[in-house]
């Protein structure tokens, strides 16, 4: 493992959604366009500073066509198809073509139109007839994703004791944080009691263990610490990154209780040259309650089997011990079919200060974690002042 | 059609005996010439040791719960007048995972570690689907 590859040569120079929510009425490449030009004013770059686009999308050739939206020749690009762990590996990537010399400015943008495209997106299925899954998961009315993480929760209910109670924490706390963040979907508080009255999807995930679902966009933009010098905002730096993969079906899941996390935090804690003690603020990809408990375990945060109880009594939440989701997540915030870019424009903006009421205090490192897939992707990102 | 048919597994070369045995209501999996280790979903070569040598076998289809989730939602149209219904990875002995669905049980009795056994439902004239029932 090669200590610190990118030295701090690389940060995170700008960050922005769109307009996230539903029935916004804009299209896939508006969105990323709108997260674009807000992003790059955010740092204070124009678009002729891009010379590298990594976009996703599920349009084809998502980089090729956000270039040409914009009016972007790059002469470096990159689609990483992970799941929703992939903006994590583009950061992680962009940072590698950054410090090879390969590129200076690197424009990341997402667009989703998932709420609009709802009942289309449900029902179609969505799995290619030719990938396994179509023949060995579909058929049996595998309700892609939420069944497989209600899988993964039943075991380590069963393996651990963990509670629907200390599930439910995770999105009561999530919730706590969405309120005080203005452009959350959802920001009116929640109780336990709340979650374990709502209507049942996937035993023992219920309703308000589920993310949202919306339409919305996101780009960050990552910079050559030399070239963001002196720009609009304070640089983030790109401290460690790692990414793991274990399986892409939830069959081929070796045991559904413990995750890639535990592999990839293991390579960015070391890249870093820091340890779960050390991070003030966690951004995890919240796609159910069970996602996150996972991932604070595998990721040293606390010992396997002990999340459960880890997460009860508001450790999570504002004013917590470990602030975590504090944009609202994807569970109250906002979910676009991936929420991997929300994460990391989260973290940038409290290491910036920037969060009012929703600000962790004292954030100087930031841990982010992006889930792909059916628990199939994981990818870590320390990022610091 | 009235009722919609849930949707179906398209054979391929992969696979094209496993789901032919499971129209015969016969379990089998692979397993690999090279290692031995046994395979789940059928592939042309073995995940261990990368072999493309490999014997099919039939399995007895005793097996153990090792997850399962009731499904209130359905996925599709076709799943709407089945919720509640089970789904489930089961562990069976030659060391493979699968995904089915329980039958001929009431959710309340299911328990995970509980010995299941393979049952064999029709899915349409080609198709038949390996599922478990409690032992």
């Amino acid at each position: 493992m090669t200590r610190d590859p990118f030295k701090r040569k690389v940060v995170i120079a700008g960050v922005a959604e769109s307009d996230c929510g539903h029935e916004v009425g804009l299209t896939i490449l508006q969105h990323q366009a709108l997260a674009a030009k807000r992003a790059l004013d955010d740092a204070g770059l124009r678009k002729s500073d891009v010379d590298a686009v990594m976009a996703v999308d599920f349009l084809g050739l998502p980089s090729l066509q956000i270039a040409e939206y914009l009016g972007i020749r790059p002469r470096f690009t990159d689609t990483t198809v992970t799941g929703g762990s992939a903006f994590e590996n583009l950061v992680e990537h962009a940072a590698l073509a950054i410090a090879a010399g390969l590129c200076n400015v690197v424009l990341i943008t997402y667009g989703s139109t998932l709420w609009s495209d709802r009942r289309r997106v449900i029902e179609g299925g969505g799995v290619d007839p030719r990938m396994p899954a179509a023949q060995f998961e579909t058929p049996y009315g595998d309700l892609s994703p939420i069944a497989a993480y209600a899988l993964a929760a039943a075991r380590h209910q069963h393996e651990f004791g963990t509670t629907s109670e200390q599930l439910a924490e995770v999105a009561v706390a999530t919730r706590n944080w969405a309120a005080l963040n203005p452009r959350a979907l959802i920001r009116e508080p929640i109780t336990v009691e709340d979650v374990l009255r709502s209507p049942m999807i996937a035993s023992p995930l219920r309703r308000l263990d589920c993310c949202v679902m919306t339409d919305g966009g996101g780009a960050v933009i990552v910079a050559s610490a030399e070239r963001a010098r002196d720009l609009r905002r304070p640089p983030v730096y790109v401290l460690g990154s790692g990414f793991c993969s274990t399986h892409l079906t939830i069959s081929q899941m070796a045991n559904l209780t413990t995750t890639g996390a535990v592999e990839s935090g293991r390579r960015a804690f070391a890249m870093a040259g820091v340890a779960p003690a050390d991070i003030d603020v966690v951004e995890i990809y919240d796609s159910f309650t069970i996602s996150v408990v996972l991932a604070l375990e595998d990721l040293g945060f606390c010992a396997k089997g002990e999340g459960g109880s880890f997460v009860a009594g508001g450790r999570l939440g504002p004013g917590g011990e470990l602030p975590t989701n504090t944009s609202g997540g994807g569970l109250s915030y906002t979910h676009p079919g991936a929420f991997g870019i929300f994460l990391i424009i989260e973290a940038v903006r409290q290491l910036r200060g920037e969060c009012g009421a929703r600000q962790a205090p004292g954030a100087e490192l930031a841990l982010v974690h992006g889930i792909g897939g059916w628990l199939s992707s994981h990818a870590t990102l320390l990022l610091g002042r | 059609m009235t009722e919609q048919s849930r949707p179906l597994p398209k054979p391929d070369r992969d696979s094209e005996y496993y789901w032919a045995a499971a129209r015969r209501r016969e379990l089998v999996f692979q397993q690999c010439a090279g290692c031995r280790r046994f395979r789940f979903y059928p592939r042309a070569v073995c995940p261990d040791c990368m072999s493309d040598k490999f014997e099919w076998r039939r399995s007895e289809g005793r097996g153990v719960v090792y997850s399962f989730t009731v499904i209130h939602r359905a996925p599709t149209q076709a799943f709407r007048d089945r919720t509640p219904y089970m789904l489930a990875l089961i562990e069976l002995p030659e060391g493979v995972r699968m995904m089915s669905n329980l039958i001929g049980c009431d959710p309340a009795e299911v328990r995970i570690g509980m010995p299941v056994k393979v049952a064999f439902e029709d899915a349409s004239e080609e198709i038949t689907l390996p599922m478990f029932r409690p032992e």
